[in-house]
């Protein structure tokens, strides 16, 4: 963080409005401290901001954890702030950062961590600190700890890979005769095999094979064409994102393949993201196709159901899946404290050693010392896309790049288009080209 | 933020459009004692509305970003030149016209004739009254989920409605065509009840006698609706279409929160542009630019509503 007077006016601004609301924050609700929790203007030396991203069946996990480190160290104030994921979690972690005001630690998914180093807005993790309480790099799975590198530096530690997975019925999967002698999902790598797949469910079901949720959402159709794009060794950009490289053949013979998907009946159009799953959780669909973290939805709704990798369609002999992590960061504080960044990493330390309550809500875990324990090898369903880790497609780097971000709306957007048979696959492609060419040729704001 | 910002506006327009009341004698006391009355909301109104104006004026004409200390160079007329040149920009703008196009006489026509019926009642007003104005009362999130709930392609209230007596629904959210239809419905049943409640006022206004003439004249109920009641209410249509029309344009909850933009950016609306660009996009210079066009924009359509209302003036 630069000092320079010169250029202080805009910070030395927001900082101040930032400490009036605090004020007003702390006067309203005095008796509310997880509320005021990151602007509060007293700053004792024994308070702990946390904010996160986490609802659902997450953000229970989360609490259990936090009540676990809380137990351990009662001396701390934690104050834990959870915020709705997307672009108004970065927005605000930014803004509180720049005023000044910022938590001790933050999640952060990978692919959006590297812009927040870019606008200097974290702490970077120097390897004796790390090693100091013990998270040293080889104790990470190593795809991510080193996608997670900026410039050969560590700026985040990561705690989860979450992958794009398939959820499978597994009655209708028996009925429909696609599972082995041992009650295992016969893998469905290759078109032919998926499609037949597919047809086999709908059969079943009377209804359709599998559903992906793409009416009001834009993450959930990219995540599926970056799988099988990456699959066929696709890229989107280059030169941290200044360059926009769409490989038009192999966009083009995804975007085909994933239309003949609703087109053909097998998945339902339209569908939006809880309608997927209803239809999922009904037995309407013998698949599903999301992010691994709906493993607690299908577990409460006490659905007969697993959870493997995503198939490897195009791929051959390389897999890829889109995935990200996410990761803890250190938000630069207005002065760098050594006592402050030790309660820090400590608290992230006591959270990687709680990686298996974790990984029950379906994350891959990627501290090693848990991850490579037999207590995770037993761990079903989630064992059994471990490796999906390290085959991990992140969103390409840009500034308007990462989870949730313009990037995946605009190539979300297209997509869904052409699952609803709005769009071709060509006209998809000039839009996603036309719209990321316009991203790229703007210089970065960061 | 669709008219629930509109009963502060309301005092402000009230005031442009009663003529003006005739000076009374009034010496220098009674002049500091009205600037003291009005320092309170003079000095909030300098400081939250012209001063946060003008630094975006400034603002729009740098390259600032939201992560950056300082303003980050001058651009001149860059952000200007740029959003005029890029086809989101106009495509969002035109997407706000649009729902303004698509709300604006549903909710003026709507008021006007439930108001109309509400009056007419003798008994159970009170329960009609609450009916038409409930939605109104609740916060944009809640009609958000409710409406979304009811959009839910298969499984959804209207879907399933629809699907019993036989019929195909549409993409409600999820199609292009559809989107911005669909949103403006929701709207209409949300924010009905401001212009309900105005019109109820305007009505009960009208002197009964009028009626009562009408009535020995000869005229039907017909007539003394359109010959009585519409240009009795002409004031009120104009407040409420005036209000109306600057409540839709700074239209953006609704598409954030069911829609996103989307589908496809097909219901993106000017506000969330400027949104996505300042607070995503972290490009504060731009948006402050995006937002000062559509100033002028909204600036051009009240000028007109003015010109039109001051005409009316004279007439009346």
């Amino acid at each position: 963080m630069t000092n320079n007077p010169v250029t202080w006016s805009r910070r030395r601004l927001l900082g101040t409005a930032a400490a009036a609301i605090g004020l007003g924050a702390s006067g309203v609700l005095s008796g509310c401290s997880s509320v005021a929790g990151g602007l509060g203007a007293e700053r004792d030396t024994g308070t702990l901001d946390f904010w996160n991203l986490f609802g659902g069946g997450d953000g229970v996990r989360m609490q259990q954890m936090l009540d676990a480190y809380q137990q351990g160290h009662p001396e701390i104030e934690l104050a834990a702030v959870t915020l709705a994921w997307g672009n108004p979690y970065y927005t605000k972690l930014s803004l509180a950062t720049v005023g000044d005001r910022p938590p001790e630690v933050a999640i952060s998914h990978l692919t959006r961590m590297k812009n927040l180093v870019r606008a200097d807005l974290l702490e970077e993790l120097l390897p004796d600190d790390l090693a100091r309480h013990g998270m040293t790099p080889d104790k990470f799975n190593q795809r991510a700890w080193e996608a997670g590198l900026v410039d050969g530096k560590a700026y985040a530690i990561p705690i989860d890979t979450h992958p794009f997975v398939m959820f499978y019925n597994t009655d209708i999967c028996q009925e429909a005769g696609l599972l082995d002698a041992s009650g295992k999902l016969k893998p469905l790598d290759g078109e032919t095999a998926f499609i037949d797949a597919m047809t086999a469910a709908k059969q079943v079901t009377g209804g359709f094979g599998g559903a992906l949720a793409f009416v009001s959402e834009t993450s959930t159709p990219w995540r599926m064409f970056q799988s099988f794009y990456s699959q066929l060794g696709g890229q989107m950009l280059a030169d941290d994102g200044n360059r926009v490289v769409i490989d038009d053949a192999k966009a083009t013979q995804v975007l085909e393949f994933m239309q003949g998907l609703t087109r053909d009946g097998l998945f339902p159009n339209p569908i939006d993201y809880q309608g997927s799953i209803a239809m999922f959780a009904n037995g309407e669909t013998g698949f599903f196709f999301q992010g691994e973290w709906e493993i607690t939805t299908f577990q409460t709704a006490k659905l007969p159901f697993s959870m493997t990798l995503f198939p490897n369609v195009f791929g051959g002999g390389t897999y890829a899946v889109q995935a990200d992590s996410h990761t803890f960061v250190l938000p630069k504080q207005p002065h760098r404290d050594q006592a402050r960044l030790d309660r820090s990493l400590t608290f992230v330390r006591s959270m990687l050693d709680q990686s298996k309550t974790w990984t029950e809500g379906g994350h891959v875990p990627l501290w090693l010392p848990f991850a490579e324990s037999s207590e995770f090898a037993q761990m079903s369903p989630q064992s059994n896309y471990a490796s999906a880790a390290d085959s991990a497609a992140y969103d390409a780097d840009g500034w308007y790049s990462g989870s949730g971000s313009n990037f995946e709306i605009i190539t979300g957007s297209a997509i869904a288009d052409v699952l609803a048979g709005a769009s071709s696959p060509q006209q998809a492609i000039a839009q996603m080209r036309g719209n990321l060419e316009q991203l790229a040729g703007t210089a970065s704001p960061l | 933020m669709s008219t629930q910002t509109s009963t502060q506006t309301d005092t402000d327009l009230g005031r442009g459009i009663a003529p003006t009341a005739p000076r009374r004698g009034g010496g220098l006391g009674q002049g500091r004692s009205a600037a003291g009355f009005l320092a309170p909301f003079v000095i909030l109104y300098l400081l939250f509305v012209i001063g946060p104006t003008i630094y975006g004026l400034l603002l729009s004409f740098t390259n600032a970003s939201l992560v950056k200390p300082g303003l980050n160079g001058f651009a001149g007329f860059g952000n200007y030149g740029e959003a005029l040149g890029s086809g989101d920009f106009w495509s969002s703008l035109w997407h706000t016209l649009w729902f303004t196009i698509l709300t604006t006489p549903p909710l003026v026509i709507l008021g006007f004739v439930l108001a109309l019926l509400a009056n007419r009642l003798g008994r159970g007003r009170w329960f009609f009254r609450l009916a038409f104005f409930a939605p109104y009362v609740l916060p944009s999130a809640v009609v958000a989920l409710i409406w979304l709930w009811l959009y839910t392609p298969a499984l959804g209230l209207l879907d399933t409605a629809l699907a019993k007596v036989g019929m195909t629904p549409p993409s409600w959210l999820g199609d292009a065509a559809w989107a911005m239809p669909s949103l403006a419905i929701t709207t209409v049943w949300w924010t009905l009840g401001f212009n309900f409640v105005l019109y109820l006022a305007g009505l009960q206004e009208i002197p009964r006698d009028l009626y009562e003439a009408a009535a020995m004249d000869g005229a039907g109920p017909w007539q003394q609706i359109r010959s009585i009641t519409i240009p009795m209410l002409g004031r009120t249509t104009t407040l409420v279409a005036v209000l109306q029309v600057i409540a839709s344009l700074k239209v953006f909850d609704q598409m954030y929160l069911m829609t996103q933009g989307g589908p496809n950016f097909a219901t993106r609306s000017i506000l969330q542009l400027v949104y996505d660009e300042g607070f995503t996009n972290f490009r504060v210079g731009y948006a402050a630019a995006v937002s000062m066009l559509f100033f002028i924009v909204v600036l051009a359509v009240s000028a007109v509503w003015f010109t039109l209302v001051r005409r009316q003036e004279k007439v009346v």
